[in-house]
């Protein structure tokens, strides 16, 4: 348990040698804020109350959804772990005393913990400083830092699936396509799921990219109170995830052909 | 340390054979293979590119599953009990790194320690061992994507040791390496097998690391174990023609003597080979007498002759 505490300050650091990168990346994210939030507003001026949402909640959405992005890499795709099946330097990861799936888990935490500081608070900051967004209560935030955790672990429960996909298909060009569309359009990161219709609505609201952002947005912004139904949801996707997962790495150990070895 | 009984190794591979056939061929890796290694032995693994070595050396490792015969390292079953085996050896790849590219050697080499449950008085007295031997002080504190070929080279040995392995596996450890560098590798192993006892298997394309280090060569092709055996033994068993180069008066007719041919020519030089059944002094005398010799050198088959010799003919053992 101790090693995996300390992959994951690693990758921390890692991830933190790239500050440039990451304010950059979170200006982009800042700005898009507001592109989205002027999106927003006019479809809610046009159809207030839609979904359930103000106008204020619509604003808050999309600043907060902007801050999601990287902390549950929202543009889905894979992990680093993808380019090292490529390169063949998974076999050095697989000489490891060292189970692969919980090696990358604690990787990809020690990542999302540097973005949630990078990446996370400055859209935020950025949204407050030019409308009044809906802030919530004490418990409401430690109910939010809850309900991104487990998104966090959802996140990377399908990212993991996606990244093993390279063991069997040697491009990852195409899953990726299919990831990054999925992600966007299912998380409710385009348009909240809200506001999906009839049984689209339903169903994008079972699937487990609702975990990502939808309900973290909704906790956060107090829609949703039933926390614990909104952990069970996150919890049991991300345990079906993480078993697909495992079983996925013994397939791959088992068909293993490690490229350009 | 390794015994390895009848060991083969295939693969299925799939062939898109029209629009949407695809076709299903086996291709065999390796082929019924059997060695051991005995503890503190220093061995090098050789063959061509695609003859059957890493397949070889990832079944020793237990990343890949022998599709028929027995392996067994250290007394485990490599891929039955991969994790309990990783613990107690070391493997190198030339061509690859278990460094952090973004993180100073330091910090590798102490996530290695977690990894291996080193504890931290041991790893000390360790890591300054190491870092005298491998000369690593002097970048230790560097980001690994800074370091030169030579030094990462030997920031990665130094992590496959972190936990004191019974085993150190290398794959090309010296690929790339210049000459200053590689001397100091070979230096570093000679080392760690005379004084640790460390049982080392080394595969490698560079012949020099063979010369200089292997007491024990093995020579896989086809996915078959083509030799195994000492470096002299290999020498005397495949039979390397010892070249004649011949520098005359001037450029003339490939020169005509019993016993040897010429191989090639270049202006006024030609090269013959001389079998080693016939007595070079005989060739020698008749050149000499019969042509107007300017120059004229002998060259003993060196390492490389011997075993491109063997990569062709394939001497059964």
């Amino acid at each position: 348990m101790r090693l995996y505490a300390w992959i994951a300050a690693y990758a921390f650091r890692r991830y933190s040698t790239y500050r440039v990168a990451a304010l950059s990346a979170t200006l982009t994210n800042t700005v898009f804020g507001f592109l989205r939030a002027g999106v927003l507003i006019a479809l809610w001026h046009a159809r207030p109350s839609l979904g359930g949402y103000d106008v204020a909640d619509a604003v808050t959405f999309s600043f907060l959804t902007q801050a999601l992005i990287e902390p549950v890499r929202v543009f889905g795709g894979s992990l680093d772990l993808t380019e090292r099946i490529r390169t063949g330097d998974v076999s050095i990861d697989l000489h490891r005393p060292a189970d692969l799936q919980g090696w990358w888990l604690a990787d990809d935490l020690g990542r999302a913990a540097f973005a949630v500081i990078s990446r996370g608070a400055p859209p935020m900051i950025g949204g407050a400083l030019v409308f009044s967004l809906r802030w919530p209560s004490p418990a409401t935030w430690a109910a939010f830092a809850g309900a991104v955790l487990l998104a966090m672990l959802v996140s990377f429960g399908l990212r993991y699936l996606v990244s093993l996909a390279v063991f069997w298909l040697h491009d990852d060009r195409g899953i990726h396509a299919i990831s990054l569309v999925t992600t966007m359009f299912l998380s409710g990161m385009i348009i909240p799921l809200v506001v999906f219709p009839g049984w689209l609505g339903t169903l994008a609201h079972a699937l487990p990219w609702a975990a990502l952002i939808q309900l973290p947005a909704d906790v956060f912004l107090g829609k949703r109170t039933d926390l614990l139904t909104v952990y069970a949801f996150q919890t049991a996707w991300a345990a079906a995830l993480f078993t697909a997962g495992r079983l996925l790495t013994m397939a791959a150990r088992r068909r293993l052909v490690i490229n350009g070895g | 340390m390794i015994e390895v009984d009848d060991v083969s190794k295939s693969f299925t591979v799939r062939r898109r054979t029209g629009r949407l056939r695809r076709s299903r061929t086996l291709v065999g890796a390796v082929d019924r293979i059997s060695f051991t290694v005995a503890a503190g032995e220093f061995v090098g693994y050789l063959g061509p590119n695609g003859a059957g070595k890493s397949t070889t050396i990832k079944m020793l490792t237990g990343i890949l599953t022998p599709s028929s015969g027995r392996v067994r390292v250290g007394g485990l079953d490599p891929s039955r009990q991969r994790t309990a085996l990783a613990r107690r050896i070391g493997v190198v790849f030339g061509q690859r790194t278990t460094l952090w590219w973004d993180l100073p050697l330091r910090d590798s080499l102490t996530l290695i320690r977690h990894l291996y449950r080193v504890d931290r008085s041991t790893h000390r007295s360790r890591l300054a061992e190491l870092t005298e031997l491998l000369d690593l002080g002097a970048f230790l504190d560097t980001p690994v994507r800074q370091l030169s070929l030579g030094q990462r080279m030997r920031g990665d040995l130094a992590a496959a040791l972190v936990h004191d392995p019974e085993l150190l596996v290398l794959d090309e450890p010296t690929i790339g390496l210049d000459v200053v560098s590689k001397a100091t590798v070979r230096g570093f192993l000679t080392r760690l097998n005379a004084e640790q006892g460390t049982t080392i298997l080394l595969t490698t394309h560079d012949l020099g690391d063979i010369e200089r280090l292997c007491r024990r060569v093995m020579v896989i092709d086809h996915g078959r174990l083509a030799y195994d055996g000492s470096l002299q033994d290999l020498r005397a068993t495949v039979d390397a023609d010892r070249i004649l180069i011949v520098d005359l008066a001037r450029a003339a007719a490939p020169i005509e003597v019993d016993g040897a041919r010429v191989v090639r020519t270049d202006g006024p030089r030609q090269w013959l080979a001389i079998p080693p059944a016939v007595n070079a002094a005989t060739v020698v005398a008749a050149v000499a007498g019969r042509y107007d010799v300017e120059d004229i050198a002998l060259r003993e088959p060196g390492i490389e002759d011997v075993i491109t010799r063997l990569y062709r003919t394939g001497v059964p053992i």
